[in-house]
């Protein structure tokens, strides 16, 4: 018997690695879930007032984009009208283009199924999910965001029960929590290795700083994305681009 | 129809199709080099971008400085002191919420 014959079958060890990567995706998820509880709560507190008790709670189950939530609830409650608010949110939402651009070439299968993974994007299991030299691990992203989605639609709810008992929930320091997460993701990533990843940062958050009071919320961001074209010079020196992965998964 | 209701209505069609579209646009396909290599450093663009307008975002667009950019700072300090990631929250919203205190 020849020790290949003892080994799984391929199929049932790529299924046991993908479902490894979901596991740690859920369990990198949980920090993350446990901010956007705590800012779905503000949310859910802001927004009943606006919207009501059930459109708040339809729009954090169903739209689960905490930025553009927060953008046009701010556009239609300070009087803007819901095509401003529309327009907010597609602005703010926008990143998610080049983050689903970023995405596409790790994903595998027919395209309902590529858009379903799309749909479980959030800034922070992208951003965990993302293995270097534009490969990402589709199965990480996807428990990534698992843990957030409970925790948004949730503290919506406590928000929109609570909101009496809460007050402003600025009061309570809420609004600093997404900026330092981000900051904690930006920082614990590939910034201590990386130098070209580093000056990319400090040019993003330049152009970010430099756009922020001259154009609609939602355009720095996307904007900063311009920042990545650094790495047009970087071809000899990005390994996995270069070589790229073996495949493994047979599903697609 | 309420406003909320279109508003949350628009909501769900165009986060959902603005997701969804690189994905089916591009699905599997191998990239050229030069563009993984661009690919690969939209994440720190993109996070320090969002630091930035999260930090220093106001009403509607304009630049503000407040208490969260003391909040964020601490931050700062927390992750350069390799402190974990609940940690630096905490440290940014006690902060934050302690110097609102204050100052009110």
């Amino acid at each position: 018997m020849r020790l290949t014959d003892r080994l799984p079958p391929r199929r049932i060890r790529v299924r046991d690695m993908r479902r490894d990567s979901l596991v740690a995706g859920i369990r990198a998820g949980i920090p993350f879930a446990i901010a956007a509880g705590v800012l779905a709560v503000s949310f859910g507190v802001l927004a009943e007032p606006v919207l009501g008790t059930e459109a708040t709670l339809v729009m954090s189950a169903f739209v689960f984009a905490g930025s553009a939530q927060f953008g046009s609830l701010a556009v239609l409650g300070g009087g803007g009208g819901v095509a401003a608010a529309v327009i907010a949110a597609v602005l703010l939402n926008a990143r998610y283009l080049p983050m689903g651009i970023a995405l596409a070439p790790s994903l595998r299968g027919g395209w309902l199924r590529r858009a379903g993974y799309g749909e479980t994007m959030i800034d922070a299991s992208w951003a965990m999910a993302n293995r270097g030299g534009g490969r990402f691990d589709p199965d990480f992203l996807v428990g990534a965001t698992l843990p957030s989605y409970p925790a948004w639609v949730g503290g919506t709810l406590i928000g929109v029960l609570a909101g009496d008992l809460i007050g402003d929930p600025a009061d309570l320091g809420l609004d600093a929590l997404f900026p330092a997460f981000f900051l904690a993701l930006l920082v614990g990533g590939e910034l201590r290795s990386d130098r070209l990843a580093a000056l990319v940062a400090v040019l993003g958050g330049a152009i970010a700083l430099a756009l922020t009071s001259v154009t609609p919320a939602g355009v720095p961001v996307i904007a900063a994305s311009g920042a990545a074209l650094l790495g047009l010079r970087r071809r000899r020196t990005a390994p996995e681009a270069v070589h790229p992965e073996i495949e493994e998964d047979p599903v697609g | 129809m309420g406003e909320e209701w279109v508003l949350v209505a628009w909501l769900i069609v165009t986060t959902a199709a603005i997701r969804g579209a690189g994905p089916v646009a591009l699905g599997g396909r191998e990239l050229p080099a030069r563009a993984m290599g661009v690919i690969g450093l939209l994440a720190p663009a993109l996070l320090a971008a969002l630091v930035v307008t999260q930090t220093f975002g106001g009403e509607g667009s304009e630049l503000t400085v407040d208490e969260r950019a003391l909040g964020v700072a601490g931050a700062g300090a927390v992750l350069a002191l390799r402190g974990g990631i609940l940690l630096t929250m905490a440290v940014a919203m006690v902060l934050t919420a302690g110097a609102r205190a204050l100052l009110a």
